[in-house]
């Protein structure tokens, strides 16, 4: 019996006297004073403990307390897998201490060793550690006893996924150093390799949703003969070699819907995006050129907005717009891009003030001012060159939240319309089969491919995005 | 007895660009235990580089390429992180150009001061408070068994300044280094400070560098002075002598640069029509009055400057007249005929006749746009000129302020120099071909030698084109070098006014009194001197009335 043993429910009961409850703050703030006091005999600098606040050092003892019952308990309580968790915790930091101890010794004091903080220290040892269990669990049989090893075959994916990309973005990065134009080269060569990747990514996307009609083998609504064909094209476990992705639960091209999928969520999601950077953008320069009632309106307007859950709220009003579109012979695509360019615009429109804001208080503005600039010149000329970067940062994160917008109002049923082929309907349609991981991965791939296509273009915006901050935050210095 | 520090050949590269560019090439120097150095030279000329190397520390992107940094024995280029972070705030101190900056806005003075002692283990926090609050006192700053307890907002830029000094002072450091610290300090504060750093290095027999681009500064607070030049090191000498007989010729346009001054002009007719007449003008930040009827007026080919300390109101008077602020009380009339207040109102000919130049040329130019973009915009607006046309006018503009037109007309302004940048500020406002101009402490960021260059080129085409200014300015040297006609603002009130040549002749009003003699000159001797004549006492008063 230790004392993570109790249930919930008997400490439920316990802490509901109010007496108990005053024994145990009592307690709490004994035990807080008396580790306070403790600490301050020792503590000859009168550094830390001298004016801590008892309630922090009961925070402390209390932490104190916590770790100290939890060896306690992996050790003489018979907690197996806690004892073997500390037991490897201790292994690394030994193992860390060791390892910069013997580089210290084997280099002759290199300031690399020699400065080497303990936690860099650390995380080499246990960076080693992971890359050797890797490469262990990479190298395990796909099959045990007769049954596939769901783990170490998606694990193999992943890995072969990953090093395949690297050597590509690697590949790519190489080509824009040497070919293009001196502008461009400059750019590659200091670009990283996320970046290069999440450019060759997006780059990929493009081609993808703008050729789809060619590059696709079927049609996205082209109901073909055979229904639920494993993805992989091997015939031997369910696969055909036309089909290389299978096929869905109605006997459509995956690979096929996969390519019109980009062309609708992709091609609706840089839509929406950009009117949602219409409307909040010239909104909030406009708040923060002219400031007074107008900004207060504005502002106001937009905390209300942004105080009802987003996707809650799209969601009702993509309800209410499923009633009305078939009455008003508008597309009910039509109306989802402008809701969620709505909601969404109230994200940039503050944003858009808040860079704004840093800028009109600028002397150039006031030059333009005093010179008897209109307002459009003032926005447009003076203020948004100033603002682009910050604002193309937040497209791509913007438009990373409208293609997951997109995808889950789709998954919802309200979204993009069947039959047009879209990756939050495939991963709903297929979702079922996500059950059949455990004994036979490759039917389950199915809905993943959807959901993979939606993960890599996020990771890959964020990769972009990132670096566009960096280089214009570094432009500032 | 060996020196304390000793910087044998030092070659300081920062990276920029993707290339290694140098710095500081080859530099030595050493100083004993309670000496004084001087670093002076323009900006970029690597200063601060070589203060901070002295720490054997160098800023990111900045590598210490060759040479050796020795402080009392100690190898610094090679020494660990650990033997560094026991000499640094211990042995090692360094206080800032920017103290407002410095401080962590979120932590009482007095806590960020005893770090230093606690950390090293020179004290505890109790000693250290009781000490601190004694340096305070010994850096006479008002109120020192409270001041610490303040956040940094609470107190001014001078007492911070002083605050940040006596934090550097907390360990009893062997070596402080001072990277301008009374840079952005009005006369009078600057002369607090510099008179407690002086003192309180000499009672601890602290060693120290102190980095400027003052020379009058310099001269008061060294002991031997070294002369930077874009990273190469021109003359070294011992203060006298370095200010008697100056070896180098850069050296001597240095000490030359304060000579610059303008011929006396006419006076103005008795009948003449002022060009700006600012008339009983009263003004207010929401309920805060800041400018008290305010009156003066300033003649068609004339420069009026405008002094006093930061608050004082010049620039709120200036921004009445362009009408950014439009007064509560009075008016402002433009060649005798009253101006709209507010700016919005008045027409664009109304606009055009008053420009104005900033003292941040930084912030006063559109970093996303070319300078050909920035002069030829009010070219087109008032002179409707476009294609070619306008561009022959730029062109002519660059040439006025002496910058190549093929040069920069395609350039960026961070692609300019600080004085550069001015340029294009003036020519921006020349673009508009106005009758008068406002300078708001045009020359203030700058080195002496490129503000003399600002202030020659304003003159010239004051002569060449008539242009009438305001010039908004608290350096005194400035004043004496290019006003007509002297306003002396304190509190939002005009205390005096007149032609430069009575302003600088007693009897003055006693404030006049305090910011002239407040000016630091070249007299190794000036401080001591000033300070017997005051009095200490009189020093603290000063600092008691600014709480």
């Amino acid at each position: 019996m230790t004392p993570f043993d109790n249930s919930i429910g008997d400490l439920l009961v316990f802490f509901g006297k109010t007496g108990n409850v005053l024994l145990v703050l009592g307690i709490i703030t004994f035990g807080g004073f008396l580790f306070r006091s403790i600490g301050q005999l020792f503590d000859n600098r009168g550094e830390t403990f001298v004016e801590m606040p008892l309630f922090i050092a009961s925070l402390l003892a209390i932490l104190l307390l916590a770790v100290v019952s939890l060896i306690w308990s992996a050790f003489f309580g018979g907690r197996a897998g806690l004892r073997t968790l500390i037991l490897f915790v201790a292994a690394i930091v030994f193992g860390a201490w060791a390892f910069r101890y013997a580089g210290q010794l084997l280099t002759d004091n290199a300031p690399l060793f020699r400065d080497m903080p303990f936690g860099v220290a650390f995380g080499y040892v246990f960076g080693a550690l992971a890359l050797i269990g890797g490469i262990w669990f990479f190298l395990q049989p796909v099959e045990l006893d007769g049954a596939p090893r769901a783990s170490v075959i998606f694990f193999r994916w992943a890995v072969k996924g990953f090093i395949g990309f690297a050597i590509a973005a690697f590949l790519f990065r190489l080509a824009g150093r040497y070919l293009g134009t001196n502008g461009t080269r400059k750019l590659f060569r200091q670009m990283p390799m996320t970046a290069a990747f999440g450019i060759l990514v997006i780059l990929i996307y493009t081609i993808v949703s703008v050729f789809a009609g060619v590059i696709a083998p079927f049609g996205q609504e082209e109901v073909l003969a055979n229904s639920n064909i494993v993805p992989g094209g091997d015939p031997a476990v369910g696969g055909d070699p036309d089909y290389p992705l299978g096929t869905d639960q109605i006997g459509r091209d995956i690979l096929s819907r996969l390519i019109y999928g980009a062309q609708n969520t992709v091609g609706i999601a840089f839509a929406t995006t950009l009117l949602a950077f219409f409307i909040g953008g010239s909104l909030g320069f406009l708040a923060a050129t002219l400031g007074g009632w107008l900004d207060q309106v504005l502002s106001r307007l937009v905390d209300v907005l942004m105080a009802i859950p987003a996707l809650i709220f799209a969601l009702l009003l993509m309800t209410i717009a499923t009633a009305w579109a078939p009455k008003l012979g508008i597309p009910l695509t039509f109306f989802m891009v402008v809701i969620i360019a709505v909601i969404d615009s109230t994200r940039v429109f503050r944003l858009a003030r808040a860079v704004a804001m840093n800028i009109v208080v600028m002397d150039y503005i006031e030059a333009a001012k005093l010179r008897g600039e209109g307002l459009a010149y003032l926005v447009f000329r003076e203020i948004l060159p100033n603002a682009t970067a910050p604002l193309l940062a937040e497209f791509g994160l913007r438009f990373c939240f409208v293609f997951l917008t997109i995808a889950s109002l789709s998954f919802l049923g309200v979204g993009i319309q069947p039959p047009l082929a879209d990756w939050g309907t495939m991963v709903k349609d297929l979702a079922q089969f996500i059950n059949f991981a455990a004994f036979a991965p490759q039917v389950a791939t199915a809905p993943l491919l959807a959901a993979g296509a939606i993960a890599l273009l996020t990771v890959a915006v964020n990769f972009v995005v990132d670096w566009m901050l960096h280089k214009s935050s570094g432009l500032k210095e | 007895m060996s020196a304390l520090v000793e910087i044998n050949d030092i070659w300081i590269e920062g990276r920029a660009d993707e290339t290694w560019m140098p710095i500081i090439n080859g530099a030595s120097m050493s100083l004993n235990k309670g000496e004084v150095l001087g670093l002076i030279g323009e900006s970029g000329a690597g200063k601060s580089t070589l203060g901070l190397a002295a720490m054997g520390f160098a800023r990111d992107g900045v590598r210490i390429s060759k040479g050796s940094v020795t402080f009392d024995g100690i190898d610094l280029i090679n020494a660990s992180a650990a033997v560094k972070r026991d000499l640094l705030g211990k042995r090692i101190a360094y206080v800032a150009q920017s103290a407002a900056a410095s401080f962590n806005p979120s932590h009482r003075l007095i806590d960020q001061h005893v770090e230093g002692p606690v950390q090293h283990g020179v004290s505890t926090r109790v000693e250290s408070v009781n000490d601190g609050i004694e340096l305070y006192r010994r850096l006479r700053l008002p109120d020192p068994d409270n001041i610490g307890f303040r956040y940094p907002h609470q107190v001014s830029g001078g007492q911070l300044q002083r605050a940040m000094t006596a934090m550097a002072m907390s360990c009893r450091p062997d070596l402080i280094i001072f990277d301008e610290p009374t840079t952005a300090l009005d006369v009078t504060t600057q002369i607090e400070v510099l008179a407690s750093i002086r003192d309180i290095v000499e009672q601890f027999d602290t060693a120290a560098i102190y980095i400027t681009h003052d020379l009058a500064v310099v001269a008061q607070m060294a002991d031997k002075i070294k002369v930077l030049l874009k990273g190469d090191e021109v003359e070294e000498a011992d203060t006298r002598t370095m200010l008697s007989d100056p070896k180098e010729d850069y050296t001597k346009s240095l000490w030359a640069v304060r000579s610059f001054k303008r011929p006396g002009k006419a006076a103005v007719p008795e009948d003449a029509t002022p060009v700006i007449s600012v008339r009983n003008v009263t003004a207010a930040y929401g309920k805060a009055v800041v400018l008290h009827d305010v009156s003066f007026d300033i003649h068609a080919g004339r420069t009026v400057a405008v002094v006093g300390e930061s608050g004082s109101g010049k620039s709120t008077a200036a921004r009445c007249i362009t009408g950014l602020l439009p007064p509560l009380e009075g008016h402002v009339e433009f060649d005798g005929e009253a101006l709209p207040l507010d700016y919005r109102k008045r027409n664009k000919m109304q606009l055009r006749q008053a420009q104005m130049i900033y003292q941040m040329a930084d912030t006063a130019l559109n970093p996303r746009k070319s300078i050909g973009e920035i002069i030829g915009r009010p070219v087109e607006f008032y002179m409707d000129l476009k294609g070619a046309k306008k561009r022959e006018r730029v062109r002519a503009l660059l040439d006025e302020i002496e910058m190549e037109p093929d040069l920069f007309i395609d350039r960026l302004p961070s692609e300019l120099s600080g004085g550069q940048k001015q340029r294009i500020g003036i020519a921006r406002a020349l673009a508009a071909e106005p009758k008068f101009i406002i300078c708001d402490e045009v020359t203030s960021a700058l080195d002496q030698l490129v503000a003399e260059g600002i202030l020659k080129l304003l003159a010239r085409l004051q002569d060449t084109l008539g242009l009438s200014y305001m010039f908004i300015t608290h350096d005194l040297a400035t004043v004496k070098s290019i006003a007509d006609e002297v306003v002396v603002m304190k509190d939002g009130r005009v205390v005096e006014q007149g032609p430069k040549d009575e302003m600088f002749t007693p009897p003055h009003h006693s404030y006049t009194d305090l910011l002239l003699s407040s000016v630091p000159e070249m007299d190794p001797d000036w401080l001591t001197n000033l300070l017997a004549e005051r009095g200490v006492d009189n020093l603290g008063d000063a600092a008691a009335d600014r709480m």
